[in-house]
């Protein structure tokens, strides 16, 4: 079988990043996956084992001072190195700032296909073919490439799962240090550690709030809500902007493209932008004091009344339930 | 100083957007052309450090159709000093490697000193141009960042990833490419609009750039619309909706 080239991408701690296993999973439906890396230099070993625990069988590994220093360089590097050695059918990245940046640099490198933010792929013979959700799910489209080796960015979240650990070949790559053009990283604050709550991208359910909760300390009880249906919280722009929530949890247009399994939408009136981010969720809740609010549109269930009564009966009667 | 601006007209969010079925391409028919606000961001971004620091000219540089003429209008009225656009009327056929190409071929004998761009576009790209511009330049690109402090010779700037936020540096000239925490864009004034009219903008063809094919490296294999949703139930708080809702919840699963 052809080899799929999968870049890892690791966190400021040099831990695998999150989204590794569905392009492990997206990878073993195309081909053999192999991960490339770039770690800080002696880390190649131990990064090595966890990327095998993860499903890899095969590693490429580069270490670089340049890690942790030097933006996005040392993993392009890596990459490009690797598909070098390797000669893939394709390339996968996930769909993330570094993800997004470092494939449309090799693209151009390999003067190859970019199919970008795909949530499904799948080959026939030697044809390998991409699923796009477009314009906010509107539309699902399918692709293909026409040149080159496909380099492929895939949406996080969109695939589930995670292949079976392995005990990982591992080859040392070289590559050099990056030339004049580099962006120094001159300080990484790692993100503060997760809560409990699942992660935004690839929850089953998710609550968000809007303009409507009207202050942080009354959007707790989106939280609450959240923590009573074991959901991700999510928010609005406007709530965004209202500063009521960090901006990694805007859904929409522009912030990140969901389809859990239950969504539920308190004080959010659901503009064009909004459903754009969410609306190819399979169940859709909204509460909103406004009977006329765009949201019920779409909504499976709406209760039309004020955020600040249904919801905390809301919480009472699930957990008399649970 | 002198810095280039990238801006791009899309269908307005607030429209009927909608793909060409037989060709997954975007049905430019279905509703208003408008300068993305995310360009409106990065050259407001320019015209306040303009504002500050005096000495800097600011030229607005954009790849479309001839209508794309009206986007670029606009950002003069907004202030950029001058315009260029790079006219393609097969646009609709081109990907982001072709129009980073072109873009790259009119932007390298500008010699800006910073280009700042939006990080990703509305109508369904995947805010690859940058990137590919500054692979095309070999500049530095400093990809979807906040808090940008732009000195002589260097740029500063913070990008909040999953991981982590991450605080950047690197020399002039650079690709910069900003976030929805950019500045809110200012509305043009009349003086503004008027004055936009004598600002120059000139004109160049994909041919004068030198660039033959703007053959797309994808294929679009086929494209089906979302099925409507099925209407819901909506029901009006009498006191009791939390309850019917939780009951709603655990009739299908998922409280
Ligand atoms: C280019 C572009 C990109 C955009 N991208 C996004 C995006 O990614 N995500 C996004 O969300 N928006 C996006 N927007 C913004 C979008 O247009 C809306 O402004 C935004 O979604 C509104 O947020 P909201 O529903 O919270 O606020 P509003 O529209 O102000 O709605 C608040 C709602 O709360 C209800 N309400 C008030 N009080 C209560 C109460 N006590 N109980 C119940 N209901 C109550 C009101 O009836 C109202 O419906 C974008 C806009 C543009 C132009
Ligand atoms: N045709 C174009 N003309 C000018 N700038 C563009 C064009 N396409 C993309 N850009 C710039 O690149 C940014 C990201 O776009 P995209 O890569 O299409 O998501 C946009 O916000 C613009 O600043």
């Amino acid at each position: 079988m052809a080899n799929i080239l999968v870049l890892a991408e690791l966190t400021p701690t040099g831990a695998v990043a999150d989204t590794l296993p569905s392009l492990l999973v997206a990878a073993s439906r195309l081909g053999d996956p192999v991960v490339a890396v770039a770690t800080r230099p002696g880390d190649g070993a131990a990064t090595a084992t966890e990327l095998g625990r993860l499903g890899a069988s095969t590693v490429y590994v580069a270490e670089s001072s340049d890690v942790n220093e030097v933006l996005v360089e040392p993993a392009l590097a890596a990459l490009h190195q690797a598909t070098r050695e390797v000669k893939p059918a394709a390339v996968l990245l996930a769909h993330s700032l570094d993800g997004r940046d470092i494939a449309g640099r090799l693209a151009v490198r390999l003067d190859a296909s970019l199919l970008g933010d795909v949530i499904d792929v799948a080959r026939d013979g030697d044809q390998i073919s991409t699923v796009h959700s477009v314009l906010g799910g509107a539309f699902t489209v399918v692709a293909s490439a026409n040149r080159g080796i496909p380099v492929i960015t895939v949406r996080q979240g969109a695939l589930e799962g995670s292949l079976a650990s392995a005990e990982p070949k591992r080859v040392s790559m070289t590559i050099a240090p990056s030339a004049s053009v580099r962006v120094v990283i001159d300080e990484v604050v790692p993100a503060a550690v997760a809560s409990d709550r699942p992660a935004l991208r690839s929850a089953t359910k998710v609550v968000s709030g809007g303009r409507g909760m009207g202050s942080v300390s009354n959007f707790a009880l989106i939280e609450q809500l959240a923590d009573q249906l074991g959901a991700a919280v999510g928010a609005s722009r406007a709530a965004v902007d209202a500063g009521y929530v960090p901006h990694t949890s805007q859904v929409g247009q522009t912030g990140v493209t969901i389809s859990p399994q239950l969504y539920v939408a308190v004080g959010i009136s659901g503009a064009i932008q909004h459903l754009a981010g969410m609306q190819t969720a399979k169940t859709i809740v909204a509460i909103n004091k406004d009977p006329s609010a765009p949201i019920f549109e779409i909504a499976d269930f709406g209760v039309v009344g004020d955020a600040f009564a249904v919801v905390p009966q809301l919480i009472n009667a699930l957990a008399a339930r649970s | 100083m002198r810095i280039g601006v990238l801006v791009k007209q899309v269908p307005d969010t607030w429209g009927d957007r909608s793909l060409d079925v037989s060709n997954g391409r975007m049905d430019r028919d279905s509703g208003d052309q408008i300068l993305d606000e995310i360009c409106e961001r990065a050259l407001e971004t320019a015209l306040q450090y303009k504002e500050v620091n005096g000495d800097v000219e600011v030229v607005v540089v954009s790849m479309g159709p001839a209508e794309a003429t009206d986007g670029l209008r606009h950002a003069l009225a907004m202030g950029a000093d001058s315009a260029l656009q790079v006219l393609d009327d097969e646009l609709d056929n081109a990907d982001a490697l072709v129009t980073s190409e072109a873009l790259a071929a009119v932007l390298r004998p500008e010699n800006f000193d910073i280009i700042l761009a939006g990080n990703i576009s509305t109508d369904g790209r995947g805010g690859w141009v940058p990137a590919m511009i500054a692979e095309r330049l070999g500049m530095p690109c400093l990809g979807s960042v906040d808090d940008i402090d732009i000195s002589l010779g260097e740029v500063r700037a913070v990008r909040v990833a999953d991981a982590g936020s991450y605080r950047l540096r690197a020399a002039l000239p650079a690709i910069v490419t900003v976030t929805e925490r950019a500045p809110e864009p200012r509305l043009p004034g009349l003086r503004g609009t008027m004055g936009a009219k004598r600002k120059p903008l000139t004109v160049r063809s994909l041919a004068e750039l030198g660039i033959s094919s703007s053959e797309p490296h994808s294929r679009v294999q086929s494209v089906t619309p979302r099925p409507a949703r099925a209407p819901g139930v909506i029901v009006v708080d009498d006191g009791d909706g939390g309850t019917q809702l939780a009951q709603f919840l655990v009739d299908q699963g998922l409280g």
